[in-house]
């Protein structure tokens, strides 16, 4: 479609029109605004006012409710996330098993405390409940990997694996 | 996933893929199970399977072997974990280089390595077979049947274990009502937590007029440290799918949600494939086994909130609205979800009822006491030598489920306490190991049966530090809708910090009974109508420990960092300056080969000395 609206501006960055795109996919689907934003997210990493605009123009809903929604799920964020995400469970058997001994190192090792990015961007640095591990307390889980049985003593081995990843890319 | 998938029109056609399934398996002399569940994919599972596929195409073992990643088979603690069938060997802590060995010698040698199998410490000796080992011995598995058992993805493997059959006798014979009269008969309550009778809940959707109706699969699993539901999805969706299947039949739904946590991406990836196949079979859509009735399941994903684990908070968030609970009456199946009838049951209610409605209602109901009947699954974790996904018939010991199947505390330190039913649960002591796990028998303690989260606790716990932690847990989670909830948990987190922080005061203790009741008498939903559990638990079960930190001002479990210091004993140390070049603050100075001394107002009380002396001269006051 070439004709665009003012809500579209010719100059729009590609990402906020990515954006429009994923959320146009699910215009008219009853209730699927959670659904839509959790799309919204993985495609743009966080989800500012701009990009909650832009969902709620698509789908039709007001922008007090779309923001409603975002801040009530801990998963949404309107803030941007480093390059990976450590979750450190603080579940109630990772709890019990020194999860905290985990956290404390961490916030020691990154230099940065729960809930925000190191400096250099690469880690986001959060607690979870719970990541399914239990049996294998205390857990931590990096994007999509878990590592179990943490011992504190492991973690500067286990981030300078990152570190290393991303050497090899650049 | 290009599959051959032939439309099924009736129960003959069922018939027929299980006989054909049936016959293409039994040309294999073994069947190799390797756990693809949550604990062994973190313990590398994916490399023991692709070693062991390398080494059976090597060895020319195709036509003789069949091998099946399959969902959790339990024994987490041990993983990755290795089954060989027919035999039932239970091979642990596999590695690519021991399931090299496990084909040479057992597939192909025919003997078992008995060095990998499960080492029983109390006896020395090893058990090879699955059956003989105390973890597994005294499980019954109903909810989990398939679990572990078979390949998940896999729906010719779900219809052999008569997967589907449930449905085409409801269809065939049993007609809605009878569905709803036997789940009534067989005892069956719901397993989220509340433990409402299922068939009268399916009866009351049945009777409830309406064109349009819901089933709704809740799939939230909540309670941290708790991964049945999570379990049953990855190892066995099928029998979540059948379990809706028949819920739909039953109450004149057309219409399915599964409403699983995001945290669960593993699990909404097989749900959607199976169901997926499902639909390509026939199973899901119109005119399932040529019965008239059509059906059609929906995946909905949870942004991280405990509270849409609440029923109600469940439906608004799969209207993709706030989780906020609603006021009821109306109860959900009168006016649910898009405001149409709608029945709510939890993933593992769901699993049961396919084999249930199979194998009748008074074959479950021969398990269990009282008034509850079946089993029931637990996730057990926390400082327990065995940790995994367990079920057991209910009325079981308590104490049976931590010592026998559970092999007892981690490194032999004593047993403290056993915590059922997360935030909303309580925590029970050594006095109540006897007690029989049931619905009616936790309540009566003050504990909860829960989803199935048993957490167990050695001496190093303190309870007081367990209910600040549940605690901060429901106060984080409150929704904020009503006061109670809002400002009460609050008000006792703040008593609970101050207690552990060293300035609590003795009236503190009545404050916070007083409160907790309130609360409990007053908040609108579940959650903070269960939130002062914890709280009330260990204040009645361990207040010696309460009073311990408000009158003496100490930590008896030397948890919390502000009543405790760390001593080097000067006759222990050695001087070895260890513990002083890895103190990340700096806190502890000496000589080499002189005694050390730590700075007590530097000093975090991170523990990282006391792991790393070699000594034992770090010492906790
Ligand atoms: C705060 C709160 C959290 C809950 N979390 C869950 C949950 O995670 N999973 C679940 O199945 N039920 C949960 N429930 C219970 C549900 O409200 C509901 O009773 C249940 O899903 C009904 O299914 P059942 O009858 O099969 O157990 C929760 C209840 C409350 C009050
Ligand atoms: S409590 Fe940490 S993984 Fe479950």
């Amino acid at each position: 479609m070439s004709e665009c609206s003012t809500s579209c501006p010719a100059a729009e960055d590609p990402t906020l029109q990515r954006v429009r795109r994923i959320a146009e996919s699910y215009r008219g689907k009853e209730g699927s605004l959670i659904q839509a934003l959790h799309a919204v997210q993985s495609a743009y990493g966080y989800l500012p006012l701009e990009v909650q605009k832009i969902v709620s123009e698509t789908l039709d809903i007001p922008l007090p409710t779309v923001s409603g929604v975002v801040t009530f799920y801990s998963f949404f964020s309107t803030e941007p996330h480093g390059k990976h995400n450590i979750r450190i469970c603080l579940g109630t058997a990772c709890y019990v098993r020194g999860g905290v001994r985990v956290v404390d190192r961490l916030e020691e090792i990154l230099g940065c405390k729960v809930g925000h990015t190191t400096a250099d961007g690469m880690f986001t640095f959060e607690i979870a409940r719970c990541i399914g591990a239990c049996g294998l307390a205390p857990a931590i889980s990096i994007d999509d990997k878990v590592y179990a049985n943490v011992n504190p003593d492991e973690i500067p081995q286990i981030l300078a694996s990152y570190y290393k990843a991303e050497e090899a890319n650049a | 996933m290009a599959k051959y998938a032939p439309r099924l029109n009736s129960l003959e056609d069922l018939q027929a893929i299980k006989d054909a399934f049936l016959a293409e398996t039994e040309k294999y002399r073994h069947t190799v199970i390797v756990c693809g569940g949550t604990g062994c994919v973190s313990a590398h599972c994916a490399d023991v399977l692709s070693a062991l596929k390398k080494q059976y195409s090597v060895r020319g073992l195709r036509d003789e072997v069949r091998i099946v990643e399959s969902g959790c088979i339990g024994l987490c603690a041990l993983g990755p974990t290795v089954v060989v069938e027919p035999e039932g060997v239970f091979y642990c802590n596999m590695t690519p280089e021991r399931i090299v060995q496990v084909v040479d010698k057992h597939l192909i040698g025919g003997n078992i390595i008995l060095d990998y199998t499960f080492l029983d410490e109390k006896t020395g000796e090893h058990i090879p077979y699955m059956k003989d080992i105390p973890f597994f011995h005294d499980q019954i598995k109903i909810a989990l049947r398939n679990c572990g058992a078979i390949d998940y993805d896999s729906i010719e493997e779900y219809i052999s274990r008569d997967g589907y059959f449930g449905f085409a006798k409801a269809v065939n014979e049993l007609g809605r009502t009878g569905v709803y009269e036997e789940l009534k008969a067989s005892g069956l309550r719901g397993r989220g937590g509340a433990g409402f009778p299922t068939g009268v809940k399916w009866e009351s959707g049945y009777n409830q007029p309406g064109e349009q109706k819901y089933i709704v699969c809740n799939a939230d699993e909540g309670d941290p440290g708790a991964y049945m539901d999570r379990s049953i999805l990855e190892g066995d969706p099928h029998s979540v799918i059948e379990g809706m299947l028949l819920g739909g039949y039953t109450i004149g739904a057309n219409k399915g949600y599964v409403y699983v946590r995001a945290e669960y991406p593993i699990a909404v990836e097989r749900l959607s494939e199976a169901i997926e196949t499902a639909r390509a079979f026939g199973l899901l859509g119109e005119n399932i086994l040529g019965s008239g009735f059509s059906f059609d399941i929906e995946i909905r994903i949870g942004a991280g909130a405990f509270v849409c684990g609440e029923e109600t908070a469940l439906l608004n968030s799969i209207e993709g609205k706030r989780g906020e609970p609603r006021q009821k009456p109306p109860f959900p199946f009168q006016k649910g979800l898009f405001g149409c009838p709608t029945i709510i049951n939890n993933v593992e209610t769901l699993a049961n009822v396919p084999v249930i409605i199979v194998r009748g209602a008074e074959w479950f109901a021969s398990y269990g006491v009282g008034r509850s009947k079946g089993t029931k699954v637990f996730a057990l974790a926390g400082d327990i030598k065995y940790s995994g996904i367990v079920e057991v018939p209910m009325g079981i010991r308590m104490g049976d489920i931590v010592f026998t199947i559970g092999g007892g505390i981690k490194d032999g330190k004593p047993f403290k306490a056993v915590q059922t039913g997360g935030p909303s649960g309580g925590c029970l002591t050594k006095d109540h190991l006897d007690v029989s796990v049931d619905y009616e028998s936790l309540s009566a303690m003050g504990a909860i049966m829960g989803s199935g989260g048993m957490i167990v606790m050695d001496e190093n716990t303190c309870m007081v530090d367990t209910a600040r932690y549940f605690m901060d847990f429901v106060q984080d989670e409150s929704c904020g809708h009503c006061v109670p909830c809002r400002v009460g948990t609050k008000r006792l987190l703040e008593i609970l910090q101050r207690i552990v922080s060293g300035r609590g005061e003795v009236s503190d203790l009545d404050r916070l009974e007083k409160m907790a009741l309130t609360i409990k008498d007053t908040a609108m939903c579940g959650l903070g109508q269960t939130a002062p559990n914890p709280l009330l638990t260990t204040l009645k079960y361990f207040r010696d420990e309460y009073e311990a930190h408000v009158i003496h001002k100490t930590c008896p479990a030397h948890v919390c960092k502000d009543m405790i210091t760390y001593v080097i004993d000067p006759e222990k140390c050695r001087g070895c300056t260890l513990c002083a070049r890895q103190c990340p603050v700096s806190a502890i100075t000496g000589s080499v080969k002189e005694p050390h001394v730590i700075d007590s107002e530097k000093c975090t009380r991170c523990g990282t000395c006391i792991s790393n002396c070699k000594f034992g001269a770090i010492m906790i006051k």
